[in-house]
């Protein structure tokens, strides 16, 4: 056989198996969507759930989401920002550095539900906040620490070393070089990191099932020390533990449908900051 | 001079926070490992009971595994325990009541060892389990010594039986076997599929439609974890079930699909990213002596681009032994050995997941569940170290 008519079939099959995979994503994302729409109103995103979480709305779970997401990242943002600085501005080559960006690396490989553990023999019980949105947001922060360091790393990088010179020939400090020159000019980059590690906190479930997520609670959280419904936990429970799994059905795929959205609108956001930067 | 120090303040600020994930780390393995190892000075036996039998009887100590058998009434006779040739009986703790009336056991339990002692006299080949409270001056017999439990018993043993009574057993070898077992299948699935993407969008795709492609597979990996869990509890458990025609469709099957197109996002970014790194002037080279481009991706860029797709494997596997939720909800959780994809299995995270709201804090289950945890850190850390030094010695 020819080899171009070889790399012909390779090839279709090659593009076959693409878009198998985009058809896998689209198949996933309009399921939800197509089941999701049905139940999705003002009163659904609005409302407390009744009747054993068979009726009403998911709205103390969205609030708590938010609440673990601000949380989260009023922990996580600045202490990743503040590190990726260091890291790239200050750190010379050497062994901390390594040290420091292996460490980063190996947090971000460390799977969620550990975070989970920690979170709570640390932050529930050593420190006794209790099943808490404080407890979560500690917990999500750690987890997402990785995420903003790397982004903010790579915005700064992107900067070109001669902004910093004019600033130093000027006879600007380094300390205000970053502040005033380095830092606006990464901002939009810096905020992408943000963004896309609001998404990751929405989504995550196994750090906060014994953090911070409540199976059910029809009120909104008092202070930082209540426990809160959270949007991914209340699909698992939907989906495997309520008290009649098949009358929720249409609750989570509602549930399953407002997560996604969040997911998403993250993500486009992102992508949005990064492409009128570009 | 106050700005300068003002200024010195700032920088030690950051440095701190630079320190940041150093330290979580370091926190991580001490919170980890403090209940996890403490876990190996623990006793099978529930918490403030004894294990007694008659003072004539020679047995001086018994392993976890052959009590939890004594008491499943796996054996008829001493001798088979290392005993002697007497048969072997046992009083449940909680048929005490149907031996002695109330005023006999006391209405605080407090005469139970003066009834323990009084059955043991009769019953010389028994065996119980007696509060150790009720081990007072009233009390005749031996105390059976269990040993505590040990490193390989636990990874040996295949019985996971945390919450049992008297006698739980704490084998991992289950979730192990099905971790393992989930996430080798969703690996053989999701790489061909991968790498052909990659292939393709790196090499055969025009870079106009690249654009879209790119953050479409980024989206794949966007999507939490929970909702594959649930898309894979309404859709792929149902036709499992079907096409197999079997009773429930939660299996590893199920959790190996759900897992494979969770990787697929990884793999395909880390081997589009190798294949892109492939000089072109080697492809260049391939091209003018005449190979056509498939022989050149074949024959040049893979093998040159191979530390990368291994590296993109090796964290697809990791990306798949880590994941809680989706496989919680898909695989059916039974922790049993598994011998077919077609079987509920258990994996070590979802076992976490499941059972540490019910284990009692402190307890023996839960120390047992941070070993676990324990495990999954030091795996996911292997990988990481693994991926770093190849990718420093590539460099």
């Amino acid at each position: 056989m020819n080899k171009y008519i070889i790399e012909k079939i390779v090839f279709w099959v090659f593009r076959l198996m693409t878009l198998l995979v985009v058809g896998i994503l689209v198949w996933i994302l309009g399921f939800i969507a197509y089941h999701g729409i049905q139940v999705l109103s003002w009163d659904f995103l609005t409302k407390m759930p009744e009747e054993g979480m068979t009726k009403g709305g998911i709205f103390p779970a969205i609030v708590g989401t938010v609440c673990l997401m601000v949380g989260s990242m009023i922990f996580a943002f600045p202490t990743g920002v503040m590190s990726a600085i260091y890291l790239n501005e200050f750190l010379g080559e050497g062994k901390i550095k390594s040290l420091i960006n292996l460490m980063t690396d190996n947090l971000a490989g460390i799977p969620s539900i550990v975070f989970g553990l920690f979170g709570m023999a640390l932050f529930v019980n050593k420190l006794h906040f209790g099943d808490s949105i404080i407890a979560g947001s500690l917990t999500l922060g750690l987890l997402v620490l990785p995420i903003i360091i790397r982004t903010t790393e790579t915005a700064l990088k992107s900067i070109d070393d001669t902004y910093r010179h004019a600033s130093y020939a000027l006879g600007a400090s380094k300390l205000y070089t970053i502040k005033n020159v380095v830092l606006p000019m990464a901002m939009p980059n810096v905020i992408t990191g943000l963004i896309l590690g609001m998404g990751r906190v929405s989504g995550e479930t196994a750090p906060i099932l014994f953090t911070a997520a409540a199976y059910f609670l029809p009120q909104l959280p008092d202070s930082i020390y209540d426990q809160v419904m959270a949007l991914p936990y209340h699909l698992y429970v939907l989906a495997t533990s309520g008290t009649d799994i098949e009358t929720a059905r249409p609750m989570a795929y509602g549930t399953a449908l407002v997560l996604i959205l969040f997911v998403l609108f993250c993500n486009l956001a992102a992508n949005f900051i990064r492409s009128i930067k570009n | 001079m106050i700005k300068k120090y003002f200024e010195k303040l700032q920088i030690a600020l950051l440095a701190i926070s630079s320190m940041i994930t150093t330290v979580t780390i370091f926190l991580i393995v001490v919170f980890l490992f403090s209940y996890g190892i403490k876990f190996f000075t623990n006793s099978s036996i529930e918490k403030g009971y004894d294990i007694v039998v008659h003072e004539s009887n020679p047995i001086q100590k018994l392993s976890p595994v052959i009590l939890q058998q004594i008491f499943d009434q796996e054996y008829t006779f001493w001798h088979e325990v290392g005993g002697n040739q007497d048969s072997l009986e046992i009083l449940h703790f909680e048929d005490l009541p149907n031996y002695y009336t109330e005023e006999q056991i006391g209405a605080e339990f407090e005469l139970v060892g003066a009834c323990i002692t009084d059955y043991l006299s009769k019953h010389p080949n028994a065996i119980t389990i007696i509060p150790s409270i009720n081990i007072d001056s009233s009390f005749k017999g031996k105390i059976v010594e269990v040993a505590s439990i040990k490193f390989t018993d636990v990874f040996t043993t295949q019985k996971w039986f945390p919450t049992s009574k008297p006698i739980a057993l704490f084998g991992i070898l289950p979730m192990i076997i099905g971790t393992l077992l989930v996430s080798f299948g969703a690996i053989v699935l999701a790489l061909p599929f991968g790498i052909a993407c990659a292939i393709y969008m790196a090499e055969i795709m025009k870079s106009r439609w690249r654009k879209y492609l790119k953050p479409t597979i980024e989206l794949l990996a966007g999507i939490p974890s929970v909702v594959y869990g649930f898309f894979g509890l309404v859709v792929i458990v149902p036709i499992i079930k079907n096409v197999f025609q079997l009773e429930v469709g939660e299996t590893a099957l199920a959790g190996s699909i759900i897992l494979a197109i969770m990787a697929l996002p990884t793999i395909i970014t880390i081997t589009e990213d190798a294949i892109q790194n492939v000089p072109n002037s080697v492809r260049e080279a391939s091209l003018s002596l005449g190979a056509s481009k498939w022989q050149t991706i074949l024959y040049v860029v893979l093998p040159f681009a191979k530390n990368g797709i291994i590296t993109a494997t090796v964290l697809g596997i990791g990306r798949a032994i880590g994941e809680t939720m989706a496989v919680l909800m898909v695989t059916g959780n039974s922790a049993i050995i598994p011998n077919s994809f077609l079987q509920p299995v258990r994996t070590i995270p979802a076992t976490i997941a499941a059972e540490l709201g019910e284990a009692p804090f402190g307890g023996t289950h839960f120390q047992a569940l941070f070993t676990l945890g324990c495990i999954l850190f030091l795996f996911s850390m292997g990988i990481n170290l693994y991926v770093n030094y190849t990718s420093r010695s590539k460099n």
